[in-house]
């Protein structure tokens, strides 16, 4: 964990599918392109945008995030394309 | 009086959209399917102040982009319809968000009304919203709307009447900085060719810029190639350019730009006090949601429906099921009465056709109770939950979070129907995912499909009938899972998929309005389609079985047979008091009283009702009742009715011969012989192919073939268990052949009217053929292998079902395990790839 933490502050990139359930961070960049980056900058994940991760499905995946005042649910595969920085 | 206006409904899934539209249009709603896509459209009317409008409920969508079915739909409508007026509904809690569609609505040219809907959901969350502000940074009407309550829809009419008359509306500019300089470039190219555009030059340019597929596909179909070229390489100069100066695309700085814009109109108009942010749905979620909760309340969940509306719902079914007799009493009298040995074509036909109805309307309790839950579940929010829970699993097979309510409509436990299931894959977003649903949802244990189980396993495996019990049951869920893997391995491949992203809406209490609504109108569906295809299909079967029709010397020999016994009849009525009844004239009318009188007693309920038949009978015909129910002391007519019996017995006998002879000399016959060469592997000689063949057009009546075919001679009186079993036993069946039977139904083609849901829901003539052939030739290999290594390896039939069961399993749980892999790995793929900034 700790090994973790420094890798991330010494500048590794951090992805919604890392963060976990509680934690709020920003939206920093998207790695997807075509109709997924369309569809999840429609339902507001949008750059700047700060998003909380609620819970993970019973079995793990997908995962329930907060934006603004509503929840969306996305799968692993694609909240790995979510760069995401800490909040301070 | 103008001419009729045409308004668009739009806004994003559960805005409140289409509770909106009912409380717009009232009852006057036409639903139909756009061309070559599976979105439904719906359209409907109304009148205000003499000006009759019509109404598109255009699908739910966040964007105009070209990515999903429904963005290119409305895209297109917006194009080439051209509405008077758009109404934008907006859900209020969630403004900013919607916004996003509004913008883009106006920078089209649209004339827009946007109705700010759920007031009363955003007031109990502690936003306050300046109406007049909002209007006024937009530039466009806004009407506060409790669509749920149908408030605000005359303002809405007003509105929309007063931009209606509005014709010249400049389209919404914005500034999009560093790109005014290629949007102007473009815009000049436009309008230098002189082609009419759908839209603005400018919304061309932008779109084209954002490399949008359906307007670089307009522009390449209006304009000349020359100019096309032009276009394409300056959009892709521009990309470039763009990229390497502010390292973005084109297409994410303009949804910036326009997101920087709607900020700045929220902070203006959007006041929101403490956080009340959906307080009660997170407390539910978290109860529901928790890795404990979840799978209580889902399994409870799937069993309410279960019990609500399959076995609750055909109890129903008892006492509906005798309105439909008496409709089918009543439309018989209609028809020509039967003969003595064969009924006119007319008589035969109608009764055929009614029957083929009645077992489909039988059905319509059950799809009421089963769509209003279903409503019931989409409106509250749950089912989203369902999806979110189930996902996991069901991806790994090329299913959808979403394919979980078509395949427990299907029939998990003892019995669903594959119609119902298959209309309600409408909802899967995933293309290829909602295919695969579609294919395997036929494999679940269907209603119909119980009675040739019961029969075969009170025949064969009278021992291990529980065990079969749970192998037929369980087996199912496994088949559908194997067979969406393999086909999303291979046929559907090339299929669109999507990403699982969804909102999870917060939770709403359903209004009883609305869910009745869609369970009549799913129901309607239900009967309309299906309906007329299977009357359709019913009279081709019933040509197959009446055609070519008995040679003259065997038809001669029954009347020859009809002949004896009606002189039986004569001679032991001869000098009674009833003598003239038996004449020929009068014999055949006697019989046909004598059956409807029992018909309608076994009909009739209660006393009362048996009273007044005994009266309607004896008033029509006194003479006939007589005989029919010999009153006391008369001797005469006691033996005339004995004989009478007699008589009716022989002839029920000589009409089942008859039928039976028929059936083996028809066409449906010839089929069933014909096919003996391939079926023989699997252990299917001509009758059990017949009764294959025929339980395409309904399943229910595969068992009542059967029943014709193992006639039962006069003398015995035993049950289609007993006789089937005995005549296939001593023809060398085995419980081997019941296994080999039972997985070929279990896997067998669906039933006509799912076949014809399978073409309203992919929209192909081309998969409903396919969902034909795949599970026929699938069945039929397993059913030869397992009859023919089977009967090579001597097995019993427990044996074998055994071994295919957790053959099955195992492939199952292997491809499970394997699948995580594989998933692990796309999603490092995902990540390296595309790498572009936002």
């Amino acid at each position: 964990m700790s090994d973790d933490r420094k890798q991330r502050s010494a500048g590794v990139a951090l992805f919604l599918n890392d963060v976990l359930p509680g934690q709020r961070v920003l939206v920093k960049k998207h790695h997807s392109a075509g109709a997924i980056r369309q569809r999840l900058m429609d339902l507001g994940l949008l750059a700047d945008t700060p998003v909380d991760v609620v819970r993970t499905a019973p079995l793990k995946d997908p995962i329930q995030i907060q934006l603004d005042t509503y929840n969306v649910a996305l799968r692993r595969a694609e909240a790995a394309t979510i760069e995401v920085v800490e909040i301070n | 009086m103008r001419q009729e206006a045409t308004i668009a409904l739009l806004g994003q899934q559960n805005a409140g959209k289409t509770t909106l539209f009912n409380a717009l249009t009232g009852a006057r709603q036409y639903v139909a399917n756009y061309p070559g896509v599976t979105v439904e459209k719906k359209s409907g009317r109304y009148s205000f102040n003499g000006q009759s409008t019509l109404v598109v409920d255009l699908p739910g969508t966040y964007s105009l982009t070209s990515f999903s079915p429904e963005e290119r739909v409305t895209q297109e409508f917006l194009l080439t319809q051209k509405p008077q007026v758009c109404v934008n509904v907006v859900d209020a809690a969630n403004l900013r968000r919607s916004l996003n569609l509004t913008m883009q609505l106006l920078e089209m040219g649209q004339n827009v009304v946007l109705a700010l809907n759920m007031l009363d959901v955003a007031t109990r969350r502690g936003i306050t919203i300046s109406v007049d502000q909002l209007s006024s940074r937009l530039g466009i009407p806004v009407v506060e709307t409790v669509g749920s309550k149908g408030q605000g829809c005359k303002n809405l009419k007003e509105e929309i009447s007063a931009v209606e008359q509005l014709t010249n509306s400049s389209a919404y500019e914005i500034d999009y900085g560093p790109l005014e300089g290629s949007i102007k470039d473009i815009e000049a190219m436009l309008v230098g060719t002189n082609v009419s555009l759908p839209a603005s030059s400018r919304w061309f340019a932008i779109k084209l810029l954002e490399q949008d597929q359906y307007a670089t596909q307009l522009i390449t179909k209006l304009c000349e190639a020359s100019v096309v070229t032009e276009l394409e390489q300056k959009v892709s100069e521009a990309n470039r350019c763009f990229f390497d100066q502010y390292g973005a695309d084109i297409s994410d700085h303009v949804i910036n730009v326009r997101n920087a814009i709607i900020r700045s109109i929220i902070s203006d108009a959007l006041t929101t006090k403490g956080t009340g942010r959906g307080s009660v749905s997170k407390k539910i979620d978290s109860v529901v949601l928790n890795r404990i909760g979840a799978p209580i309340f889902l399994i409870l969940t799937v069993y309410l429906i279960y019990q609500a509306s399959i076995v609750w719902g055909y109890e129903l079914t008892n006492y509906t099921w005798p309105y439909l007799a008496k409709t089918r009493e009543i439309l018989s009298g209609f028809l020509p009465a039967a003969g003595f040995i064969e009924d006119p074509y007319t008589r035969a036909l109608g009764l055929w056709l009614i029957d083929s109805a009645n077992t489909l309307l039988n059905y319509v309790p059950i799809f009421l109770i089963l769509f209003a839950l279903i409503a019931i579940l989409e409106d509250s929010g749950y089912m989203a939950r369902i999806a979110f829970i189930l996902d996991r699993i069901l991806n790994r097979f090329g299913l959808h979070g979403q394919s979980t309510l078509p395949l427990i409509l299907g029939g998990v436990f003892a019995g669903g129907c594959a119609v119902p299931a298959i209309m309600a894959t409408k909802g899967i977003p995933d293309n290829r995912a909602r295919m695969a649903t579609i294919f395997a949802v036929p494999f679940m244990n269907c209603l119909a499909k119980v009675p040739l189980y019961t029969l075969l396993l009170g025949i064969f495996f009278v021992e291990d009938k529980s065990l079969m019990t749970f192998y037929i049951s369980t087996m199912t869920v496994i088949f559908a899972l194997l067979v969406s893997k393999l086909l999303t391995k291979t046929v559907l491949k090339g299929q669109e998929t999507s990403p699982f992203v969804m909102e999870l809406p917060s939770y709403h209490v359903p209004t009883i309005g609305g869910v009745l609504r869609r369970s009549i109108e799913r129901t309607w569906v239900y009967i309309k389609k299906v309906g007329t295809i299977v009357v359709a299909v019913a009279v081709v079967v019933f040509t197959l079985l009446q055609f070519p029709g008995l040679p003259e010397d065997r038809m001669q020999h029954y009347e020859a047979q009809a002949v004896v016994a009606l002189d039986k009849f004569q001679s032991k009525v001869a000098g009674s008091a009833y003598e003239n009844l038996a004449s020929e004239a009068e014999v055949v009318g006697l019989v046909n009283f004598y059956n409807d009188y029992r018909r309608a007693k076994l009909n009739a309920k209660g006393a009362a009702a048996s009273r007044k038949v005994a009266k309607d009978f004896k008033a029509r015909n006194a003479e006939f009742y007589a005989v029919v129910k010999p009153p006391k002391g008369d001797k005469d007519a006691k033996a005339a009715s004995r004989a009478l019996r007699k008589l009716i017995k022989e002839r029920n006998s000589l009409r089942r011969d008859l039928k039976e002879e028929r059936l083996s000399s028809s066409l449906l016959g010839a089929i069933g012989r014909s096919m003996e060469p391939v079926t023989q592997y699997a252990g299917f000689d001509w009758k059990i192919n017949i009764a294959l063949l025929s339980s395409f057009a309904a399943r229910e009546s595969s068992v009542a073939t059967l029943g014709v075919l193992f006639q039962q001679s006069d003398s015995e009186n035993a049950s289609l268990e007993e006789r089937m079993g005995d005549e296939t036993k001593a023809g060398g069946a085995t419980a081997l052949l019941a296994v080999s039977m039972i997985l070929f139904f279990a896997l067998y083609p669906p039933c006509l009217a799912t076949t014809v849901m399978v073409r309203v829901q992919t929209g192909s003539y081309l998969w409903m053929v396919f969902s034909i052939l795949f599970p026929t030739f699938l069945g039929l290999t397993v059913s030869s292998i397992v009859f023919t290594a089977g009967t090579y390896f001597s097995l019993t039939g427990i044996e074998a079902m055994s071994i295919v069961y957790f053959a099955a399993l195992a492939l199952v749980i292997a491809i499970g395990l394997k699948s995580e892999r594989t998933n692990s790995g796309t999603l490092i793929n995902n990540r390296h790839s595309s790498e572009v900034s936002l």
